[in-house]
């Protein structure tokens, strides 16, 4: 943001196989979330590109990303970010009114996501009437609305305790293995990243420092 | 994303902050109000200056004066008469010549003289005006008591019901069928006084007066009576009181009028000018009211002056459309102030919303649809802004139509609707507000689509 260009990511060469779990880890500042953002589409390189399924996302118009976001990513978030005014069927239900999915269709995706994420009770309750593990539910639940090929996660468990957050990661897990979904996890709970993704990544300063795949 | 999944959005965003979106959409409804306000007023006034002149039954007359005559209507064409005293006069031959003319159905002159009528031995003085059988069409007959003239040279009379109830007090309705006495003034033209130079030679033939003898260049008026029988009586005066002829309260067939030779004060007039019998008014009944300008042009061809409704409507349209634009630019000062009151509303929102809309971003929604979806809120708030205001509007104009009623009843005339809101307006205002809704919208809908989702979902 200041005169001069900061770097948050550079000169990073990294592939990512289909339906694998992958864990970036880094300090913070390490650049890891900037990574993130360019694979989700939110952000673009100033060099370099970002391929998805053999599709250049550096080279897309605003309005493709949209679509790429809308169809191909599903997000979670550290701080949840579900919408407050909305109930969580609502929420869940948002992104398929982007990809404009037909109503009917619509509540029937809803119950097998929210089903999925282990949510079949407390539908018309509001986020905040949830718990923190409930409430990753429902994003992650929200996440698999528009039946994504690729789930990036930001911190998943930042906000949660340990035992809530070993819960959210299996579920992520599984839903990686039954719906053949590549998942890239930032993290940076070393312990917690060794136990569910098959490949860590180290970041630091925005440079590629090492990779691990686990056992 | 599609239309109704919008809507649904922005209502339920709306819903959020129901105070501060409440207050905006009553903030247009005030402006949309006062919009429909004005231009109803000025609908209403329209309407009753045209209902005026449609309720004389005039829309198929063309009047025609003699240029020689004092100035006219439209001043600038007579700025291009530098010689209006060799102008031709109204006479006899012109009248004929009308007559000829394609579509022309009537002309008559308009005739209004002073007379009196003797009752049951009482004198009552009234204007006498002479009217052709053609009015008996006017709407002014429609509550005719009694009969219309039997024919247009009939010793009949029809009076107007306020005279009646000056002859008759009690029962002023017994006067239909009773003979009555009218004294008038006879025109007698006087034999010639003798060659004048540079007069202008006159038929001494005149087709219609056989009982003019001499040249007409002098005449005397000498007191004349007539006997009357009384064949109806009319409430108001025939043309809703806007021709010469409707002014008076004794009314003759028009050319009974003529057959008795009535003296008429535009006769002095003819008389000093040294020309013959002459009309100061004809009166040109048109065959189809779509054919009144093109007779018109005819008879300005022969070098008189003419006019009609169709001229009145004309520079009265004139001046409703720069009424309306006052009106409506007043009206619309509050609609402007009003759309400050959205743009502030709007700004205010996306600072708000700033991560949920970065969240609807990263979960798929392009910059178009979080655009939209501000361009729907600003929409939903006008419609409703203008439904709201446009019931407002409602209230106000009926106040203002009681308000006036009743002042016009203090003043003992008949109460009529000065406001009157007509369908077109009430869907022109709606469409009015979301427009300009929409407008207001603009900025921070661009606003809200140009957020950094990536700035907006940092962590804080």
């Amino acid at each position: 943001m200041g005169d001069s260009m900061i770097r948050a990511v550079d000169g990073i060469s990294l592939s990512i196989a289909a339906g694998e779990f992958v864990a970036l880890l880094g300090q913070s500042g390490s650049g890891k979330s900037t990574l993130l953002n360019l694979l989700a589409g939110l952000d673009r390189p100033t060099s370099g590109s970002v391929l998805v399924q053999g599709r250049d996302l550096a080279k897309m118009s605003s309005e493709e990303l949209a679509r790429y976001r809308r169809n191909d990513v599903g997000m979670v978030f550290q701080a949840f970010h579900l919408i407050p005014a909305m109930t969580i069927t609502e929420n869940v239900e948002l992104p398929m009114r982007f990809a404009e999915v037909d109503r009917t269709e619509r509540a029937q995706r809803v119950r097998e996501a929210l089903e999925r994420v282990g949510l079949g009770k407390r539908l018309g309750h509001r986020p905040s009437e949830l718990s923190g593990g409930e409430q990753q539910r429902v994003s992650i639940a929200r996440a698999l609305a528009n039946r994504p090929s690729l789930l990036l996660a930001d911190e998943p468990t930042g906000n949660l305790d340990s035992r809530t957050g070993e819960d959210i990661l299996n579920l992520i897990r599984d839903l990686s293995v039954s719906l053949g979904m590549t998942v890239v996890m930032v993290t940076h709970e070393r312990a917690l990243a060794e136990r569910f993704a098959k490949r860590l990544i180290f970041l630091g300063d925005g440079k590629l420092i090492s990779q691990e795949v686990t056992a | 994303m599609k239309g109704y999944d919008l809507f649904e959005l922005a209502v339920r965003n709306l819903r959020q902050s129901k105070l501060r979106n409440g207050l905006t959409t009553v903030g247009i409804s005030v402006g949309v109000a006062s919009l429909v306000a004005m231009l109803s007023l000025g609908v209403g006034l329209q309407q009753l200056a045209t209902k005026r002149l449609a309720g004389s039954g005039m829309f198929d007359t063309v009047f025609v004066t003699s240029k020689q005559d004092s100035r006219g209507f439209d001043r600038e064409e007579d700025q291009k008469d530098q010689h209006p005293e060799k102008a031709p006069v109204l006479d006899e031959a012109s009248r004929q010549q009308m007559t000829r003319l394609q579509y022309v159905t009537e002309v008559e002159p308009e005739v209004r003289v002073m007379g009196q009528i003797v009752y049951g031995g009482q004198t009552h003085f009234g204007f006498v005006t002479g009217l052709p059988m053609s009015a008996r069409e006017n709407e002014a007959f429609d509550n005719l008591q009694g009969k219309f003239f039997s024919s247009s040279d009939a010793d009949e009379v029809i009076l107007l019901n306020d005279f009646a109830k000056e002859l008759n007090p009690q029962n002023p309705k017994s006067l239909v069928g009773q003979e009555v006495t009218l004294r008038y003034g006879e025109h007698q033209s006087l034999p010639a006084e003798g060659d004048a130079s540079g007069r202008p030679q006159v038929s001494d033939q005149n087709e219609s007066a056989g009982t003019n003898t001499g040249d007409d260049y002098g005449f005397s008026v000498v007191r004349k009576t007539q006997q009357l029988k009384v064949v109806g009586i009319v409430d108001e005066e025939p043309y809703g009181g806007m021709r010469t002829v409707s002014r008076g309260r004794i009314f003759l067939p028009v050319d009974l009028t003529e057959k008795l030779n009535m003296a008429e004060f535009s006769d002095m007039r003819s008389s000093l000018r040294g020309h013959g019998k002459s009309y100061a008014t004809l009166t040109v009944r048109v065959k189809d009211p779509a054919k009144v300008s093109q007779v018109q042009d005819a008879i300005k061809n022969m070098g008189f002056r003419t006019f009609s409704v169709l001229d009145a409507t004309k520079s009265l349209r004139r001046f409703f459309t720069v009424l309306d634009l006052f009106l409506g630019i007043f009206g619309s000062l509050a609609l402007a102030v009003a759309t400050l009151a959205i743009i502030n509303t709007l700004v205010m929102a996306v600072l708000e919303r700033r991560r949920e809309i970065g969240v609807m971003k990263a979960i798929g929604a392009s910059d178009g649809d979080v655009k939209k979806l501000f361009f729907a809120e600003a929409g939903a708030m006008g419609f409703f802004g203008g439904i709201l205001g446009i019931a407002l509007g409602f209230a106000i104009g009926k106040a203002i139509n009681i308000g006036t009623g009743i002042y016009l009843r203090n003043h003992q005339l008949p109460a009529e609707p000065v406001w009157i809101l007509p369908s077109w307006l009430i869907g022109a205002a709606i469409a009015f507000s979301i427009l300009v809704s929409l407008l207001a919208g603009l900025y921070p809908a661009s606003r809200a689509a140009r957020l950094d989702p990536v700035q907006t979902l940092k962590y804080e």
